[in-house]
């Protein structure tokens, strides 16, 4: 007699070497795929069709829609540093210098991290949390069904707003630090205006400034297609877009601060030294 | 109105043939060796328990899944050959139901029906009755503004359908189009269904494991003079002339391919367990 019960396969252990090396292929696959995505994002910004609306849509989401954190963290930054470098110059009798190591560290490295960590934790969630959702509602594959690239019409617009928003909210960042770290140092100091502002604005260079706008860039595109990558790759329903969105956090988050060291290093050689 | 789209098909040639097709995922072979033909107008119903390869199915006579061995020929194109960019204009050609109708939820009811004329930058003029007229036909143009998430399952069912028919494509694919509603929902959905295959002549895949939808639409017809749906005439000898047949998944294989009457006498034990 025909039974309906579905055959279930026979479970054999694997053994740890195969475990391992199951593992390390499945890393080499993802590290491939992203890759490929990576390419194929970045080919396709520069052909059509394209999608400005969507491009102008994720403009508001990120530029817009993290200016609130920027402004409040980035504040908060520069006024903590001085807190912290206070006492130390103030024992050396520098502290006419707090000017330019609040310029220096927040232009080159905290203004570009910050906001980089800041997008990622908000943006990069958003958007690995909205693409899975469509793919375990089959939103994707419709689109496709539809005979539209979803790498065109998700990805691109994604890239490119996050590539145009980040160093603006970068620059956003190390202004209001430099204004925090000004009142913290007027009240703690008794620095005035001019004699900050000044050593500020004397102390950093042109390749500071490039420094400062080029990480957040490389940043931007690292959020971007991390978090599309992880989107666009959810299994497993609504747990899974939730496993998603902390994968992609995680790794964009730990691949802006591996980038960043290796990205200061390449540009402190072209520029600074 | 947009050109209909074109069939490069040779006359009374299949419009769908599956040839030797297997696919599998880490979790084992889905499909083993499938072979069958749709002809045009016909409607092939593929039966199966859950998990049994019905979508995956669907979505590699869609292109949208690539089998791992064998050939997948749909509307004269061979799909295993082609490339993506090339799929993502062929599929343009057909249409898709999903299961829960996978509506686009940022957008409304009028942009998801439109979201395939506006990528191929169709006037507006043109798009707003070409909207209204394929929610007419499903019987939604009251929820034109209305977003996804208003709607009920099956609303959202008819509002995937109109969305597929827009460009009034020659072979349409559902999958479990009435999975999940309840009778009275899942007739209108059938009756639909046998709207666009009687009066458009639509050829059509239907996935479902709901057998009084399959045999609603074996022994049903829509008939346009009436405009109700009506039993499908039978000859002396209970005979009938139907455009539906029937394919039955078991073990990611094909287990029965046949006509109605062939299912129904069967003597195969898991056909009379499948059918009881």
């Amino acid at each position: 007699m025909a039974t309906l019960t579905p055959k279930t396969p026979e479970y054999t252990k694997p053994s740890p070497i195969a475990g391992l090396n199951d593992a390390l292929k499945r890393q080499i696959l993802s590290l491939q795929s992203y890759s490929y995505l990576v390419g194929d994002a970045l080919a396709k910004m520069f052909s059509a069709p394209r999608y400005p609306e969507d491009v102008l849509e994720q403009m508001d989401a990120i530029g817009v829609g993290s200016l609130p954190i920027i402004l409040l963290t980035g504040f908060f930054i520069g006024g903590v540093m001085v807190l912290n470098t206070a006492a130390q110059f103030q024992r050396f009798g520098e502290t006419a210098l707090t000017g330019d190591t609040v310029a220096i560290a927040l232009v080159r490295e905290l203004g570009p991290t910050i906001a980089g960590l800041l997008v990622t934790g908000r943006n990069g969630s958003g958007i690995a949390s909205e693409l899975g959702s469509m793919v375990v509602t089959e939103q994707v594959d419709a689109m496709r069904a539809l005979g539209t690239d979803p790498v065109r019409k998700l990805v691109v617009p994604r890239l490119i707003a996050t590539v145009l928003t980040l160093p603006l909210l970068t620059a956003v960042a190390d202004l209001v630090g430099l204004i925090g770290g000004y009142i913290v140092a007027h009240f703690t100091l008794g620095l005035s205006a001019v004699e900050f502002w000044n050593r500020a604005i004397q102390a950093l260079a042109f390749g500071d400034l490039v420094m400062g706008l080029a990480k957040p860039v490389v940043f931007a595109i690292i959020i971007a297609t991390v978090a599309c990558f992880y989107g666009l790759r959810t299994r497993g329903g609504t747990q899974g877009v939730g496993r998603a969105t902390t994968t992609a956090v995680v790794v964009a988050s730990v691949a802006i601060l591996v980038s960043d060291f290796f990205l200061g290093k390449l540009l402190l050689y072209w520029f600074v030294s | 109105m947009a050109a209909k789209p074109t069939i490069d098909n040779t006359p009374g040639e299949p419009l769908i043939r599956f040839e030797d097709v297997s696919i599998g995922f880490d979790e084992g072979e889905v499909l083993r060796g499938i072979s069958f033909e749709v002809v045009p107008g016909e409607t092939k119903v593929i039966l199966g328990e859950s998990g049994s390869g019905k979508t995956v199915l669907l979505k590699v006579a869609a292109g949208l899944l690539r089998p791992q061995s064998g050939r997948v020929v749909v509307m004269g194109h061979d799909l295993t050959e082609m490339k993506e960019v090339d799929l993502l204009d062929f599929r343009r050609r057909i249409g898709f139901v999903f299961q829960e109708g996978a509506l686009f939820d940022s957008l409304n009811v009028a942009d998801n029906v439109s979201f395939r004329l506006r990528e191929e930058s169709v006037a507006i003029e043109e798009t707003e009755p070409r909207v209204r007229e394929a929610l007419r036909f499903v019987e939604m143009e009251d929820a034109y503004d209305k977003f996804p998430d208003e709607l009920s399952g099956g609303m959202r069912r008819r509002v995937s359908i109109a969305r597929a028919l827009i460009d009034q494509p020659p072979i349409v694919y559902y999958d479990s189009p009435t999975g999940g509603l309840d009778p009275v929902t899942s007739q209108t959905i059938i009756t639909l269904i046998l709207r666009l295959r009687d009066l458009n002549g639509v050829t059509s895949l239907l996935a479902t494991h709901r057998l009084q939808d399959a045999f609603g639409l074996a022994n049903f017809a829509f008939d346009s003079k009436s405009d109700r749906v009506v039993p499908i005439w039978e000859d002396g000898k209970g005979r009938q002339f139907s455009p539906t047949n029937f394919l039955v998944l078991r073990d990611a294989q094909v287990y029965f391919q046949g006509e109605t009457q062939e299912l129904l006498k069967s003597a195969d034990p898991y056909l009379r367990e499948f059918l009881s």
